[in-house]
């Protein structure tokens, strides 16, 4: 502290001539460079313990001062004591800010333009004017006027208040909801008129916002029900095949999804390590294939090795392929350690804002468009191609495709295969909302089971219904019940849901229902 | 006799061990335990050839020290770490010298994240094993099962992890935080004007002991500060919990307005999901500032850090804490975990349950020293009041509580997964097991009471 202290009072020193010359008054123009010796004498009064020469040298800098200072304040408020570094933090943060409303990035200029509203002082509303004339970017202009009419509201004059309480109405601020309800109270039943009027403008907004945030709720609601239901059914699809169309009980089917996160995870690395900077948030791209090909390669192994020897017996596949799932948690936690972390490319990092107070995440609208992807992909190989006749003959009946020429082992083999390569891009897709680690499998595999049950074995269109209602019905239910209870009652109505309909949502019927 | 020992006791070990377990039951059992102990003792004469022996070569026969992490399962993530950590400070003390003349020996055991077996490993090191001390445990769960083992064979045990409080046992020493010497500093630092002054609190966790009992005291020191009921919530998620798109949406609403933050204490795994979901939705950190008391460095070193840079953690130790002894430290970890060939070697941190394992163990070696025995009653009675120069500063064991009075930090997570210091508090916050705002009647006193006793 007395180092920089020292030096302020040097370089106030001398330039103090010059500086007494020139007066203080009224916020400048930013352009107009300001004079040097006021910004210095300004820096030097910042610590000198007087409350009402740090103050007046504070409001100093925010008129006259810019970015250009941040350094130099960053200095004194290193060496300061606690006093003088509270009083610099608002300072240092409007600077910043001000020169933030100038970014290229609309998310920094947003930024700002919402800390600045907040940090209530009518001081930055020409900052915020000037911004608002310049600015092409929707949302930023809309924070940017919320922040506006925040300050506005905080002002003493009445006429000015009750038009920021309208425009605060308009622009459905959910921001303004507590400043407005304040207003209200404070007005008493002796109110004058004008108060009256301001309560009643203030009472007006406050019905707008919260009409409107109940929509954008619900709206949000569907969503995030849309988007939890997209990654079940991504999960499920290929416990789908493997389960539903071959009967094959595959506990191991989490450490695929396991598999497929860390192949993303090891395309990450070498995208980093092998290819140019400029590249590497097309990883992702590049990861999705590699995470099918290389679980889908597992999958055929794991048949070869395990599977086949055992199809048809239920207890005994469980048992085999839960050991197979043990093993495949233990090698990766001592092949990768615990600690992995997969970086969401830019292009899916953020949201977009739809409506005013509605944020969609790009990786959960990703997630949502590949699981339809997946399903139409799988509809389409099952019913429209040569190799899905053979699959779901195979399935239908066993002995009578084999009669008829189907090589029912290779098939078996190639729909695992398939199966698992779909539990990989469900693992790949999953590194987006969370974790890489051994025991990412774990936390997904009874949800997907869950799904294909109440779905129905054997029916894709039962995975896809089950997923949506599960998924629908968990977000419908978590806001009032909390994620706890909330889980805990999905899973008392899915146990009812099977008492009454033990094969699920939808039966096979017919002839082969008991094949 | 000296130098063969380690073997030596190896041998005895497992062959009592299976003579015990098969006593119990067939006859031809015992005969299958002697040919196993009679192959371990041939295993062991081979042992003897190695030359590693000779690093345990001293006047006396080493003392025994027992290490009680789990080295596998869903911990391992947290409690390697801490193992390797007291190994460090094992091999230092013993490169020094070590304590009375003698090597010390520690004999690590995996209790594998499953608390009955945590019970058992600590049988086992105290009766068959006979340690001196023992330092181990993470999880709350782990320690309240323990602890009767603890208390009914008079062991010590050192725990390093920040806790909830509510205990003031005979037998342990705490050389994490207690609830007063992290969360509600954290939370003070929230409402102060330099932190922000928050008004409104979104206390979040995972469900279980530590996040409840925490939330239960904030929420009673919240209230005592006049802060409405209406401005704090509470919430929490099942284990492993990822879908946090409602939670999330929820904070957004209670932040609406501004002057609201969240305090989480969640756990593990679920915070990668967390707080990707938070700045996804649009949220920033000055709309509502995270304030966590489980992310240290060591779980950031296996995160992507971009969507937790600008939240804030409380502890009473950083890597980043500009000391000399820290330098030295950090340094000796990274060089340790290097020579031996732990996992990431050089890339590994150190946090603050870490530097509590550290100084827990040279707490210890002092009071040993200082005794002149490592009997556990007299070893106790020379931690109380003994202070260490350790990493993040000096610490000072209390004098009657069995906690330890530390400083306290709040930092900033960096890009780097590392921490600027934001604030610090003013000298060395005395524990209090016992919070003054949900048991004002209740203190904790080994000196002038029996542990727990009623204030009047």
């Amino acid at each position: 502290m007395k180092v920089a202290l020292g030096i302020m009072l040097l370089g106030t020193a001398s330039l103090l001539g010059a500086g007494q010359a020139i007066a203080a008054e009224g916020p400048r123009a930013s352009t107009a460079a300001p004079p040097l010796s006021l910004i210095d004498r300004a820096l030097a009064d910042l610590s000198s313990g007087d409350q009402a020469r740090q103050d007046a040298a504070a409001n100093v800098l925010i008129e006259q001062g810019d970015s250009s200072l941040l350094p130099k304040l960053e200095e004194i408020r290193n060496n300061a004591d606690r006093s003088v570094r509270l009083a610099i933090k608002p300072l240092m943060d409007l600077l910043k800010n001000r020169s933030n409303l100038a970014s290229p990035d609309a998310d920094r200029r947003r930024s700002a333009a919402a800390d600045l509203g907040s940090s209530g002082r009518p001081v930055v509303m020409p900052w915020l004017e000037a911004a608002l004339a310049g600015e092409p970017n929707r949302w930023v202009r809309y924070t940017l006027e919320e922040s506006l009419a925040l300050i506005r509201l905080a002002s003493d004059d009445p006429d000015t208040k009750i038009k920021a309480a309208a425009k605060l109405g308009e622009l459905r601020s959910s921001n303004a909801v507590p400043a407005l309800k304040e207003l209200l109270q404070q007005t008493g039943t002796d109110a004058t008129d004008q108060q009256k009027a301001l309560a009643n403008a203030a009472r007006a907004a406050i019905g707008q916002i919260d009409i409107w945030a109940s929509w954008a709720n619900a709206f949000e609601t569907i969503f995030r029900g849309i988007s939890l239901s997209s990654i079940l059914l991504i999960m499920s699809l290929g416990l789908a095949i493997v389960f539903g169309l071959m009967g094959v009980i595959n506990m191991a089917h989490g450490e695929l999804m396991m598999i497929g996160a860390y192949a993303t995870f090891v395309t990450q690395e070498c995208f980093r390590a092998y290819f140019p900077a400029g590249l590497f948030d097309y990883y992702f791209i590049a990861a999705m294939p590699i995470a099918f090909c290389v679980v889908a390669l597992c999958g055929l192994i794991l048949e070869a090795t395990v599977i086949r020897f055992l199809y048809g017996r239920p207890l005994e596949t469980m048992l085999a392929t839960w050991g197979v799932s043990l093993v495949l948690i233990q090698a990766a936690r001592v092949y990768f350690g615990d600690l992995t972390s997969v970086v969401a490319p830019s292009w899916l990092s953020g949201g977009a804002q739809v409506m005013v107070g509605v944020y969609l995440p790009y990786n959960r609208i990703f997630i949502i468009v590949l699981s339809i992807l997946c399903v139409a992909g799988i509809y389409f190989l099952l019913f429209r191609t040569g190799v899905g006749l053979r699959v779901r003959a195979v399935m239908q009946n066993r002995d009578m495709s084999s009669c008829l020429g189907i090589p029912t082992r290779k098939v078996d083999a190639y729909t695992f295969a398939f199966g698992s390569g779909l539990a990989g891009l469900a693992g790949c897709a999953l590194t987006l909302i969370g974790n890489v680690e051994p025991g990412l499998g774990q936390n997904y595999i009874v949800d997907s089971f869950m799904v294909v049950v109440t779905g129905g074995v054997g029916k894709l269109m039962g995975t896809i219904v089950a997923s949506l209602g599960i998924g629908g019905l968990n977000k419908f239910l978590e806001p009032s019940f909390g994620a706890v209870y909330g889980k805990v009652l999905i899973l008392v109505l899915v146990i009812l849901f099977l008492q009454r309909r033990p094969s699920g949502l939808f039966t096979i019927k017919g002839r082969h229902a008991d094949a | 006799m000296s130098q063969d020992y380690p073997e030596t006791k190896i041998d005895t070990e497992s062959s009592t061990d299976k003579a015990t377990d098969a006593s119990s039951t067939r006859r031809e059992f015992l005969a299958q335990s002697g040919k196993v102990a009679a192959a371990a003792g041939v295993a062991s004469l081979l042992g003897n050839l190695g030359g590693w022996a000779l690093s345990y070569a001293a006047d006396k026969e080493p003392i025994k020290i027992g290490i009680l992490h789990s080295l596998s399962g869903t911990m391992a993530i947290s409690e390697v770490s801490l193992k390797d950590t007291v190994l460090m400070a094992v091999e230092e003390i013993n490169a020094s010298g070590g304590v009375m003349g003698r090597k010390i020996q520690p004999v690590v055991v995996d209790p594998a994240s499953n608390w009955d077996l945590f019970a058992e490993k600590a049988k086992q090191l105290l009766l068959v094993d006979k340690v001196a001390v023992v330092f181990g445990c993470w999880t709350s769960v782990s320690r309240k099962s323990v602890l009767p083992v603890f208390e009914k064979n008079n062991g010590l045990l050192f725990y390093p992890v920040q806790y909830e409080g509510e205990e003031c046992s005979h037998n342990v020493f705490y050389t994490g935080a207690a609830v007063n010497q992290q969360a509600i500093p954290a939370v003070e630092y929230l409402m102060s004007k330099e932190g922000g002054g928050h008004k409104k609190f979104y206390l979040l966790g995972t469900d279980y002991v530590y996040p409840r009992t925490t939330n239960k005291i904030l929420r009673a020191m919240l209230l005592a500060k006049k802060v409405p009921a209406a401005n704090i919530a509470e919430e929490y998620t099942p284990f492993h919990h990822q879908d946090y798109q409602t939670i999330v949406g929820k904070v957004k609403k209670f932040a609406a307005g501004g002057g609201a933050c969240v305090v989480s204490t969640i756990n593990g795994d679920s915070n990668v999901p967390f707080y990707k979901e938070f700045s996804n939705q649009g949220l920033r950190a000055e709309d509502a500032p995270i304030m966590a008391f489980s992310v240290a460095e060591d779980e950031l070193r296996g995160m992507d850090t971009s969507a937790l840079v600008g939240h804030l953690a409380a502890w009473n130790y950083y890597q980043s804490v500009d000391t000399p002894q820290n330098k030295k430290f950090v340094a000796d970890f990274k060089a340790y975990c290097k020579k031996n060939n732990l996992p990431d070697g050089e890339r590994r941190v150190t946090d603050d349950p870490i530097e509590a394992a550290y100084f827990g163990v040279h707490i210890w070696k002092q009071a040993v020293a200082k005794a002149g025995s490592i009997e556990v009653d007299k070893v106790r009675k020379a931690v109380y009041g003994s202070e260490f120069l350790a990493p993040g500063g000096k610490i000072k064991m209390d004098e009657a509580n069995h906690h330890t009075n530390k400083p306290v930090l709040i930092g900033e997570i960096l890009k780097d997964g590392q921490f600027k210091i934001v604030s610090r508090s003013k000298g060395l916050v005395k524990p209090e097991p016992w919070s003054e705002y949900t048991s004002p009647d209740k203190g904790c006193d080994w000196i002038k009471h029996q542990g727990t006793y009623q204030k009047k």
